[in-house]
């Protein structure tokens, strides 16, 4: 079929007619771009959590450049206090806050518009939202409050006031009934069959992450209420029972952030270059490998720790021989395959990477997916792999390469991804044009760049055993000097500069979507084929699929073609990937193997 | 859907699960045999290689572990730095670390090439134990006692960084492990096997 216009849907049965089923009574409307039937209380639940998630991400952003500010010793900005308590506050912003409400976006939305399904529950969405902002507001007040200097982790034995957990749990609780909203569309999907035949990949990845952030949650909740209790002075809890259930949902939650990308991956190569599925049964088993294995991840965290043997970290870690890495291995494949192909399939055939030299890298959709792939695959990926080893992790644990290999997957991939994705919703949700179109496409190249500056710079820093989580690493005011390596002044400038780099790229990105949604230009009628200001380029000129696409694909998997096939670009690029990857890993060993005998 | 191709935005209808194209099963066994070589090369350094966070690990009440470890300083203590003392264990003693916020006490003298058992635990809230330049790190929990069987390579004066947020002090707390050079007995170094 050609994307987005499917002309051959019928509109639905009135009152009365044959067919007729219960959503009718819903209010629809048209897209007028994709045709696609959007039910108001499904688009409401849409808008109000991606702009929610958008003002925590300025809080958070605020924070990260007052931090990184400190952390260059030049400046020093903040006093230790402020630093370790907005250093709490931008983890909670951003990780937990901007994050999850925006996947809560995500979730209404694949579980409504993409397969043109209603809201099965929009009080439910609602009181969902209720829970989950008063908890946000609530942990919010405790932190800036001074009432929880207990960073992020809030480990155990470290106290914060009852109202901070009790705002997690909240928090948690509505996320979680959210989730319950989401498998209760596709039910009602289903049963009032709006879509013919099995769930579109995209969903089925937002499936996926909606799976994962249950197990996620349920770990939230055996560890937040206990520690809330404790709190109390009601019951006890093991400091390192609560670092393993803890990172149950720490460590997880961020799996729900990679199906959530990955969907979003999917999402971004069909509407800006038509990307193409290369095999279903790949990248729905792939899918389901992150759901059997991801949530083992929490052994990342306590690979030096004493409470846990070899063997449970060495099965822990590895999710099981590296089946989750394994998946991912398998997208960063199909998803630049599946968009070179795509490409190619509309006649952009020339050569290895013709397919990338005509794609539209103005369009702010497609460059953040692009970047988002590449540095949440090259850095991300590749270091969180290495740094998860058993024994490289006795070099790495809580220094600068833990936050510099986040920041790659969570940030420069997780983050622009929904980035790339609100340049979409801006026009096909909210109706508006993208305002300061011109910034919109420097955008995600100013955020990613900064946060590749940022994230190899940290990196670097990290090798060097500067710690993690620590205000003055001339240790001023320490009993004994720890002269680093004046290498590491110059990495921790890098890491500022980048940080500042890519901060500014979210202020920009954050007057972007705030000036379009609330005082934005309304989108107007869209022409095929004439660019418009602020509109990205695979609306104004969706990437349809020409009549003959079969033939063309036939062609392109001609056996002739040999075992490069139809999409010999990508199979030249995770080569590299590969390259690179080994040379990391066992630069690491190397590395290790100079240390004092440990054992 | 008329034709094959479609993206991942559209419901594939019919029978989906087809083989894949060459090319793909391909990297998909590569990238499984690469998991297999990472996954390897774990047990692989437990047998062969010598850093590995293993250590003899056990459940420890934070007075106990404290009694133990002043029971240490009082029988090795050499000298003092500023109140804070130094011991110098035999080769082979067990030797105990307190890490509290803001301090780990004592200072260490160890032999190079000497082995040590190394007692990690905290006496209040979780601390990071990363030995300063040569980035080696342990998470310190209290209620726990880490074991690590330490064999220092080279002399010189070492810093304890804590590494793990403990409080708002954290960045003043810092110690000190000094390695003085070779023992007069180099244990049979062909013999040394990681345990």
């Amino acid at each position: 079929m050609s994307y987005p216009i499917d002309t051959t849907r019928p509109a639905p049965p009135a009152a009365g007619e044959p067919g007729y089923r219960p959503d009718s009574q819903s209010r629809f409307r048209t897209c007028p771009v994709t045709s696609r039937r959007i039910h108001a209380q499904a688009e409401a639940a849409v808008k109000v959590n991606a702009v929610t998630a958008i003002v925590f991400l300025l809080v958070g952003t605020i924070a990260a450049v007052l931090i990184v500010l400190t952390r260059w010793q030049a400046v020093h900005l903040l006093s230790a206090t402020w630093f370790y308590r907005l250093l709490g506050v931008h983890a909670m912003s951003m990780l937990i806050f901007f994050i999850i409400f925006f996947e809560m976006a995500v979730l209404h939305f694949a579980s409504t518009v993409l397969i043109d399904a209603r809201n099965s529950a929009p009080k439910t969405s609602w009181v969902a939202y209720g829970l989950m902002l008063g908890g946000a507001l609530l942990v919010e007040s405790m932190m800036w409050g001074g009432k929880a200097d207990v960073l992020f982790t809030s480990y155990v034995p470290l106290r914060a006031d009852p109202l901070y957990y009790l705002g997690v749990i909240f928090f948690a609780v509505g996320a979680l009934i959210v989730t319950g909203v989401f498998f209760a569309n596709l039910v009602v999907a289903k049963r009032e069959r709006t879509y013919e035949g099995s769930l579109p990949l995209v969903v089925y990845g937002a499936a996926t992450a909606a799976i994962i952030a249950v197990i996620t949650l349920l770990h939230g909740a055996a560890i937040y209420i206990p520690t809330f209790l404790w709190s109390l002075g009601l019951m006890k809890v093991d400091p390192e029972v609560y670092r393993m259930v803890w990172w149950g949902l720490g460590h997880s939650s961020q799996q729900i952030n990679v199906a959530a990308m990955v969907a979003i991956w999917y999402m971004l190569g069909a509407l800006t270059i038509g990307a193409v599925v290369l095999n279903e049964k790949i990248s729905r088993s792939a899918f389901v490998l992150y759901i059997l294995f991801i949530s083992m991840a929490s052994a990342h965290h306590l690979l030096v720790d004493p409470g846990l043997g070899p063997a449970w970290k060495v099965v822990n870690t590895s999710y099981f021989m590296y089946m989750a890495v394994l998946a991912s291995m398998i997208h960063g494949f199909t998803v630049p395959a599946g968009m070179e192909l795509g490409m190619r399939l509309r006649g952009y055939t020339n050569g290895l990477f013709g397919w990338l030299r005509k794609a539209p890298w103005g369009d702010p959709g497609f460059s953040s997916l692009v970047l988002s792939v590449v540095v949440f695959g090259f850095v991300g990926g590749i270091t969180g792999v290495t740094i998860g080893t058993e024994q490289i992790n006795i070099i790495v644990h809580n220094t600068l390469r833990v936050p510099g290999h986040f920041h790659a997957t969570v940030v420069s991939g997780t983050a622009m991804a929904f980035m790339g994705a609100t340049y979409y919703l801006i026009p096909l949700i909210f109706q508006k044009r993208v305002a300061f179109w011109r910034a919109a496409k420097l955008q995600p190249y100013l955020f990613a760049g900064g946060m590749f500056i940022f994230t190899v710079s940290m990196t670097f820093a990290g090798n060097f055993g500067v710690p993690r989580r620590h205000w003055d690493i001339t240790f001023s005011q320490a009993p004994y000097s720890v002269p680093f390596n004046p290498i590491v002044d110059l990495l921790l400038a890098f890491v500022a500069l980048g940080g500042l780099l890519a901060a500014t790229g979210a202020f920009i990105f954050v007057g972007i979507a705030v000036k379009s949604v609330f005082f934005g230009q309304a989108l107007g009628p869209v022409t095929r084929g004439v660019a418009m200001v602020g509109v990205p380029q695979g609306i104004t000129h969706p990437p349809v699929h020409a009549a003959d696409v079969d033939q063309r694909n036939a062609e392109l998997h001609d056996a002739s073609r040999g075992i490069m096939g139809p999409a010999p670009g990508t199979i030249v690029l995770v080569l590299i990937f590969l390259a690179v990857f080994a040379l990391y890993f066992f630069s690491n060993w190397k590395i290790l193997s100079f240390l004092w005998r440990i054992g | 859907m008329h034709t094959e191709t479609h993206t991942g935005l559209d419901a594939p209808r019919g029978d989906w699960w087809k083989p894949a194209h060459k090319a793909e099963k391909v990297w998909v066994g590569i990238a499984f045999g690469w998991c297999m070589v990472l996954f390897a090369m774990m047990p692989l350094w437990h047998w062969k290689g010598g850093q590995n966070p293993s250590g003899i690990r056990r459940r420890v009440e934070p007075a106990a572990f404290a009694a133990r470890a002043e029971e240490f300083i009082r029988q090795y203590k050499t000298g003092e730095d500023r109140g804070m003392p130094i011991v110098e264990p035999p080769p082979g003693a067990d030797v105990y670390l307190m890490a509290m916020a803001f301090q780990w006490r004592p200072i260490l003298k160890l032999k190079q090439g000497a082995e040590y058992t190394l007692h990690l635990s905290s006496l209040d809230v979780n601390h990071g134990f990363s030995l300063f330049p040569i980035n080696v790190n342990f998470q310190v929990v209290p209620g726990y006692d880490y074991g690590l069987r330490v064999r220092p390579n080279a002399s010189g004066d070492f810093r304890i960084m804590c590494n793990e947020f403990c409080g708002i002090g954290h960045h003043t707390m810092v110690g000190r492990v000094i390695v003085t050079g070779a023992p007069a007995v180099a244990a049979a170094p062909s013999a040394e096997k990681v345990r």
